[in-house]
């Protein structure tokens, strides 16, 4: 375990490193600058603000010193949002998005497991075929357009609930119904599927020969086993939705770090740009990382080890 | 066994509902603690006039984040709007666009020397006494070359005698700008040269004061409890992405004259989602400057909130450029033959849907001339749209190039719906009326800026607001060595006149000069295509009023107020 997790370890800071110099060299060959803007500066002025921000230096020796602070942890200060630290604003900025994603998760999980459950346990009946049908919907209908949906429907026309922002807990209602239609969707599918094959095997017609109780049979077998798949979507999922949805941020007038980043890459922030790229980085890296672990603990018959095949 | 099923689902769908009841349990009882919160302080603030709402909240969205509220930092309009609200020049705006006297309470003008007397009751929001030094401390940040970063806009300040020298370094004694405190209440300020406009200037955020405590904390301007300011407003709630919100000043001066008690802005990037927000009755105004309602329901909300759509000219002017230096548009028939070809008009009433005016000339309305409008002193009738004349200037134009074909055309415009819209009617009437097939392609505006900057481009898409008012802020970029002269326009004429116009103290040879410079760049050159001069598009609820949009569609909140509704 110690051995595997070392190795994972190992293979993040690899990938770190490689998405930090490709991003970096990507970002400096898009054409303009922080300091492109349409009415022009004087270039005394202009080649001051170079000079302080090391944009005079060439590239590779950007490049190096960005390297150095990285690994001290400083992530530098925003080019454009003038002394503002970069950590600082990723972590305000996420804040929001992480609040709304948690949030959207475990809606996410509750409701599509359910769906799900219920989905396998009436195989073939018509509550089954009404959660398909709202499944496929889910899956189906891009979230922007269930976000403008939902938007017109209980805020323009029936006024309950506020169209944006993000200042208490009645604006999550909207955009978490909007950012979870299609995990929802895809967690019920997964859940039923795998329902339906446990409910069929062997052990569970063994359980049910022993004359165990139907809850008993459900909670200690189905569900442990039917769960599995959704913990394999749970890492990606996460990651994809805490780092926030860039149409619904927008759409709801979330400031979240999604809308930040978009934000940062057109104005070529550079700091932020890097800063929100390894944030991701290490983000999605760890949300694969705990869906590894998670295995072990769900599934007995997965040991990790460090070799590949594990 | 059935019993069982049902049972189970009996037992998910507790489960389901369960989850959801508390989550909105709890959700009711935080709502309510807060809105009770609310309700008592507004009972408090309540002055008890018949007309007035009892909740003096103003609530706007600004479409993008102003990156930081230090004055000397500052270059966009949006920070503009909240800067406005949180400090004072020596003067301010009025609704007749004159200035009037803000945190000096008089000056006298002789020549390029002013004399700013300063109000002996102007307070910093934590008690202090404005002076003189506070607004010398300011503009010695803004212009001193050790300021980091540099004030990008520290070139509004190279009016002053000297400045332009102290910010380049070539010389290092702050005591030589024109700039002096006599004592803690006067101000004196010495420029280089005549400046009309100079007065204006000061209600410009570049030349707010700034509170000495700020020297040497970097950090002061983007953290709402660091603010000191000397405005109506002072910032009370900066969310990073979420919200700003400003309140009133007990310490400002003339705070008698301000109603309003709170200013709360969201800062949402979405026209689409701002109407329906302001329709909702989330916002009390959308629109220009802070925003955008989408062209597409332009006309439906003029329809629908026919009392509510305001439309104002603004300074600015929408129009393409030529560049000087690349075929086909080096020669001067073809360029022309271009301009005179397409309908301003069916652009303006079918494409852009604003009640924009159609241009033929560069200098837009709402800019001073001598006595009136520069525009109504000098007709904007450089030329006219004549398809017949243009064909033949084509034709002229192709013979003298010696093109039996024109050259491939590229039409570049920065990604944008309405840009689109309007590039494309353009092509098309170009096609249509002179049969030339024209290529349109978007650019990202980073991408776009810097070709139209190193001259990579054929015809393109520009736009120029006015930075101050007068004539000048619009004709002295197409001088030779302007940084923004991004057509490759190269006459020693206009340059001539420019620069006779910036020395001059005679105002009507000054006019005359703007006049033959417009000449050179619409009539004989033709190097920009005026295509309409922009207005100011907004949705204003009936109740709120005292808004004041200046001549540039700068926007000041400051006065506003809300009428019970």
């Amino acid at each position: 375990m110690v051995r595997y997790i070392a190795n994972k370890f190992f293979y993040m800071l690899v990938s770190l490193f490689i998405l930090i110099s490709a991003t970096f060299f990507l970002m400096k060959a898009i054409p303009g600058d922080p300091f492109t803007s349409e009415k022009k500066v004087p270039p005394a002025i202009q080649e001051r603000l170079y000079e302080q921000y090391g944009l005079d230096k060439p590239v590779y020796q950007q490049y190096i010193k960005y390297l150095g602070d990285v690994v001290q942890g400083d992530f530098g200060i925003s080019m454009k949002k003038i002394n503002q630290d970069v950590s600082d604003i990723i972590g305000q900025t996420f804040s929001a998005s992480l609040k709304l994603g948690l949030v959207a998760i475990v809606v996410a999980v509750i409701v599509g497991v359910l769906l799900g459950m219920v989905a396998a346990l009436y195989h073939r009946k018509l509550i089954d075929n009404i959660a398909m049908v709202v499944a496929v919907l889910g899956i189906a209908v891009p979230s922007f357009v269930i976000a403008s949906l939902l938007q017109y429907v209980f805020a323009s026309k029936l006024h309950w609930l506020p169209t944006m922002g993000f200042k208490g807990p009645i604006y999550y209602v909207l955009p978490v119904a909007a950012l979870t239609a299609q995990p929802i969707a895809f967690i019920a599918r997964l859940t039923r599927s795998s329902m339906l094959e446990v409910l069929n095997a062997d052990y569970i017609k063994t359980a049910k020969a022993k004359g165990l109780g139907w809850m008993a049979i459900l909670f200690r077998h189905v569900i442990r086993n039917g769960i599995m798949p959704v913990v394999t979507y749970l890492g990606p999922m996460t990651a994809n939705i805490v780092t926030g949805s860039v149409v619904i941020e927008q759409i709801f007038g979330i400031g979240g770090i999604g809308k930040q980043f978009v934000e940062a890459i057109s104005t070529r922030d550079y700091p932020i740009i890097m800063g929100i790229t390894i944030f991701y980085g290490i983000l999605l890296m760890l949300a694969r990382f705990i869906t590894d672990i998670a295995y072990v603990f769900v599934d007995p018959r997965i040991k990790l080890s460090g070799k590949k095949e594990g | 066994m059935k019993k069982n099923k049902s049972l189970l689902l009996l037992l998910t769908l507790v489960l389901a509902v369960g989850t959801l009841l508390s989550a909105c349990g709890s959700n009711n009882d935080k709502n309510s603690a807060s809105n009770g919160g609310n309700n008592t302080s507004n009972s408090g603030t309540n002055s008890g006039e018949e007309k007035l709402a009892a909740d003096q909240t103003l609530k706007i969205n600004l479409s993008a984040e102003p990156p930081t509220f230090d004055p000397a930092q500052a270059q966009d309009s949006q920070a503009n709007t909240v800067l406005k609200t949180m400090y004072e020049g020596l003067a301010r705006m009025n609704d007749n666009g004159e200035p009037e006297p803000a945190a000096a309470e008089k000056w006298d003008v002789d020549g390029t020397k002013y004399t700013f007397h300063l109000r002996k009751d102007a307070k910093w929001s934590n008690g202090d006494p404005v002076t003189a030094k506070d607004f010398a401390f300011a503009w010695e940040r803004v212009l001193s070359p050790n300021t980091d970063p540099a004030p990008p806009y520290a070139y509004q300040l190279y009016y002053i005698k000297n400045a332009q020298e102290y910010n380049e370094g070539k010389i290092t004694d702050f005591n030589q700008v024109g700039v002096k405190v006599v004592d803690d209440y006067t101000l004196e300020v010495e420029l280089v040269s005549p400046t009309p406009y100079f007065l204006g200037l000061t209600s410009f955020y570049t030349y707010y004061p700034v509170h000495q405590s700020v020297k040497d904390d970097a950090k002061w301007a983007v953290d709402a409890s660091k603010m000191i300011v000397n405005g109506p407003f002072t910032l009370t709630n900066w969310t990073k992405g979420q919200t700003i919100e400003v309140t009133k000043n007990e310490n400002y001066w003339g705070k008698d004259n301000i109603k309003l008690s709170k200013i709360s802005m969201s800062l949402v990037n979405s026209g689409a989602t701002e109407l329906a927000s302001y329709k909702n009755g989330e916002l009390d105004r959308t629109g220009h400057p802070n925003g955008e309602v989408p062209t597409d329901q332009i006309p439906i909300v003029k329809q629908e909130l026919k009392d509510e759509f305001k439309v104002k000219g603004i300074a600015s002017t929408y129009y393409y450029q030529f560049n000087l230096t690349a075929k086909p548009f080096d020669n001067e028939k073809i360029r022309k033959a271009f301009a005179m070809t397409i309908d301003r008009q069916a652009i303006v009433d079918k494409v852009t849907l604003g009640g924009q005016l159609p241009a033929f000339g560069f200098v837009p309305p709402g800019i001073k001339g001598v006595n009136d409008e520069f525009r109504n002193e000098v007709k904007d009738d450089f030329f006219t749209e004549n398809t017949e004349e243009a064909k033949k200037l084509l034709e002229e134009g192709m013979k003298e190039e010696g093109y039996t074909q024109l050259p491939e055309i590229t039409l570049t415009y920065n990604s944008s719906e309405a840009h689109k819209k309007i590039a494309l009617a353009v092509a098309d009437m170009w096609k249509k009326n002179l049969g030339v097939d024209v290529k349109t392609e978007n650019q990202e505006w980073g991408v776009f800026i810097e070709n139209r900057q190193n001259l990579n481009y054929q015809v393109a898409r520009a736009g120029w607001t006015a930075d101050y008012n007068d004539p000048m802020t619009f004709l002295d970029m197409w001088t030779s060595n302007s940084g923004n002269n991004d057509i490759g326009l190269k006459d020693a004429e206009y340059d001539k006149l420019i620069n006779e116009a910036k020395t001059t103290e005679d105002n009507a040879k000054r006019n005359e000069n703007f006049k033959k410079a417009e000449e050179i760049l619409v009539k004989d050159t033709m190097g920009i295509m005026p295509i309409y001069y922009y207005t100011n598009i907004a949705l204003e609820k009936p109740y709120l009023k005292g808004v004041s949009l200046d001549f540039s569609g700068g926007i000041d909140y400051t006065r506003a107020y809300l009428l019970e509704h």
